[in-house]
């Protein structure tokens, strides 16, 4: 009995903070998707209704939270593999015996992570100008079509893609130098002895013992993916034609702009029950994959 | 303990050095009473340069500016509100008030006005005035104006033929298909899709409301809103303006100084904007035009900024001096040639500077042809809407009169819990 109370005394400190700055705010913006919580009811709580399920019903029949949803989806569903494919290449290229100047180039493609997006994303929204951009001018100087990436609704999203590929694939390489630098040099020997080539050598050994760690970053790259807010928000406003709203921006709107708390928790819950479910579909997947091998 | 003493001796300093600086601040003649004053982007930089001579003739009077961007202006007054942290005056998009006023944040001004020599409502523009009245009560002076109205290309408008601005829109509709063909790809016109004021002003020149019910339902199926909303239409299905979004068009001063398009909806900034941004030898290119209506001069929007007094204060009388001296046609003089904004009063335009400004001229005559948008706090995010709806609508080719019920039924929506608490209230008050 005693020790159970010193124990809870020691952890009570990290669960108060917790519970205050998580768990309480959770409950409370549950409580508050529940309610019709909008600039009335901040005038004279007495405007506010509870309206029960209503807030989802609304949100599930809204046309633009099902095209923020297929926007977000199509950001998580390219987005994730090829910012973990490009991660995993160029963590197998810097882990290879023949670079040089690995110091330099593992900082040079580790710069983007640590730049901020807003600044960034204004000089992409220059690279990608229709008329004046970089891109464009390249493009066209070697007769290929010049799209407006940012303004056409087809090429919106492919060039956001690009932007948060760019912007986050450092991180990932990183964790993945890691992971390559602790498989134990005697297994690609090993391979190399039974005639393994470089190729049969990155999927036998590589890859294998990378599991875990590329559960781990898919399951991190995928929850940040799902909360695609900043790079829109600051490149295309949501436009054009609101190909480019994710989840979180249309939350955003709803909360921020409009001042309709409760919807906006609503959307906030259903992403959050849509990420919890990815994520157990991911490891399960993992699961059902290790159990077969 | 050995320190003990050198402590002691240190705080009495610290206690003298404290009671010297109290004593020397009862000194001082009474003390003053300090303002806080919002005010938002370029105006929030400029105003402090008025406030010395405010202070000068109010020597009781300290006034505190507080500068908030507009990107988070709107966030921080709600929050402010919540919180109770409102200041004592603010400059407030009119736009906003209503919402404030459902807030019942804003104090109530008709007494004040009433009694005031430096705010005489008969002098303001009755449209922009209006924009701030809310069930017939006034909660905030005009401070200055934003109406929209043509830009346009003279030499270009020549060339296609005519030698004055279009006063209607058949006119308009005829100088605009001249334009297109002076040349293979030559636009008429340039209507960003992502700008409502275009759409509201033609909209606003109808004779039908832009909500009914007072408030409780949309009424853009109106044959009003459908005429606006076919004319706007029109422009893109003959190709007389690109589709493009505001960010796509890049840089419009240039694209209007290469000749791109003829003709530009826009606000009072641009102005100055044109005689930076366009070379000396292009600025008798350009000329500003009152807005053409659908059978002469037509109305357009009543944009700007008021400036409020919040119910919260504790020092409205001296907040409301403020008020007074910065409504004053002098100051209003000053603060227009260190902003480029147009004042709301006609004592204001009285004055050399701004009557003999040509490209002023054309705002001088639409602030006479103003309308208000309806004052609801919803107004906001149903124009918005309303934008979106008719962007995509003109995109994809939709007939006007689906667009617009599309609208009232989005705008439904919106006012739904604003019905909830009219309905309520009818029912408590029989």
């Amino acid at each position: 009995m005693k020790t159970q109370l010193a124990a809870w005394s020691f952890v009570a400190p990290a669960l108060s903070v917790i519970g205050l700055f998580f768990v309480g705010p959770v409950l409370a913006s549950l409580a508050l998707s529940l309610t019709d919580f909008d600039l009335y009811a901040l005038a004279d709580l007495d405007n506010l209704r509870f309206v029960g399920l209503a807030n989802y019903a609304h949100v599930l029949q809204l046309p633009l939270f099902w095209k923020a949803l297929g926007n977000t989806a199509y950001f998580v569903i390219i987005g994730v593999p090829l910012s973990i494919a490009v991660s995993l290449g160029c963590a197998l290229l810097l882990n290879s015996k023949l670079a040089r100047f690995k110091g330099f180039y593992r900082t040079a493609l580790f710069a983007p992570v640590v730049t901020t997006v807003v600044a960034v994303a204004v000089i992409w929204r220059y690279l990608f100008h229709e008329r004046y951009g970089l891109v464009n001018a390249t493009l066209g100087g070697i007769g290929l079509p010049t799209p407006d990436w940012l303004g056409n609704p087809v090429w919106a999203m492919p060039t956001i893609i690009l932007f948060a590929v760019w912007k986050n694939f450092g991180y990932n390489m990183i964790i993945f130098i890691a992971a390559l630098q602790a498989i134990p040099e005697d297994l690609y020997e090993a391979a190399r002895i039974d005639g393994a080539g470089r190729w049969a050598q990155i999927r036998h050994i590589s890859l294998p013992m990378l599991g875990p760690t590329l559960l781990m970053v898919s399951v991190l790259t995928m929850a940040g993916y799902f909360q695609l807010f900043a790079e829109p928000y600051v490149m295309t406003q949501g436009g054009p034609l609101q190909s480019t709203v994710s989840v979180l921006y249309l939350m955003y709107d709803e909360g921020f702009k409009w001042w309709n708390l409760g919807s906006a928790s609503a959307i906030a819950f259903v992403l959050f029950v849509l990420m919890a479910v990815c994520t157990q579909g991911l490891l399960w997947l993992s699961r059902r994959r290790g159990a077969q091998a | 303990m050995s320190h003990t003493p050198g402590r002691r001796r240190w705080l009495q300093r610290v206690g003298a050095a404290l009671g010297l600086a109290l004593g020397l601040c009862a000194c001082t003649r009474e003390p003053a009473s300090v303002l806080n004053f919002w005010a938002m982007g370029r105006e929030g930089e400029v105003v402090a340069q008025l406030m010395p001579e405010f202070e000068r003739r109010h020597p009781g009077i300290r006034v505190k500016v507080q500068q908030l961007p507009w990107t988070s202006a709107h966030e921080k007054l709600l929050t402010a509100f919540a919180g109770d942290a409102l200041p004592d005056l603010a400059q407030l998009g009119n736009t906003w008030v209503p919402e404030m006023v459902a807030l019942r944040a804003l104090e109530p001004l008709d007494a004040r006005v009433k009694g005031s020599v430096a705010v005489a409502r008969a002098d303001y523009f009755s449209g922009i005035w209006d924009t701030n009245v809310v069930d017939g009560t006034s909660y905030g002076v005009p401070w200055y104006v934003d109406t929209r109205l043509l830009f346009y290309r003279r030499d270009l408008l020549a060339q296609a033929g005519f030698d004055a601005p279009p006063t209607t829109w058949d006119e308009w509709r005829a100088m605009m298909r001249a334009i297109s063909k002076l040349a293979p790809g030559q636009r008429a016109i340039v209507l960003p899709l992502n700008e409502f004021e275009p759409l509201l002003a033609l909209a606003l020149q109808q004779p039908d409301e832009l909500l009914r019910d007072g408030g409780r339902r949309g009424n853009f199926a109106s044959a009003g809103f459908q005429r606006a909303l076919a004319f706007y239409a029109e422009m893109f299905e003959q190709g007389w303006a690109p589709l493009q979004s505001e960010t796509q068009i890049g840089n419009v001063w240039q694209e209007v100084g290469r000749g791109t398009f003829v003709f530009y909806i826009s606000g009072p900034w641009n102005i100055q904007e044109f005689k930076t941004r366009l070379p000396a030898e292009q600025q008798s290119a350009w000329m500003t035009a009152p807005m053409p209506g659908p059978d002469g001069p037509g109305v357009s929007t009543a944009g700007g900024s008021s400036l409020v007094l919040f119910r919260a204060s504790k020092q409205k009388d001296a907040a409301w001096k403020l008020i007074e001296f910065l409504s004053e046609p002098a100051q209003q003089l000053r603060f227009r040639e260190l902003t480029g904004d147009l004042p709301p009063r006609r004592a204001s335009w009285a004055a050399p500077s701004l009557r003999d400004d040509v490209h002023a001229r054309a705002f001088r005559d639409q602030l006479e042809r103003v309308k208000p948008s309806p004052a609801v706090p919803e107004w906001e995010r149903i124009v918005n809407e309303m934008q979106h709806v008719a962007a995509r609508s003109v995109s994809r080719n939709v007939a006007p009169e689906v667009a617009a019920r599309e609208i009232d039924a989005r705008v439904d929506g919106f006012l739904e819990k604003r019905r909830w608490m009219l309905d309520r209230a009818a029912k408590a008050t029989p």
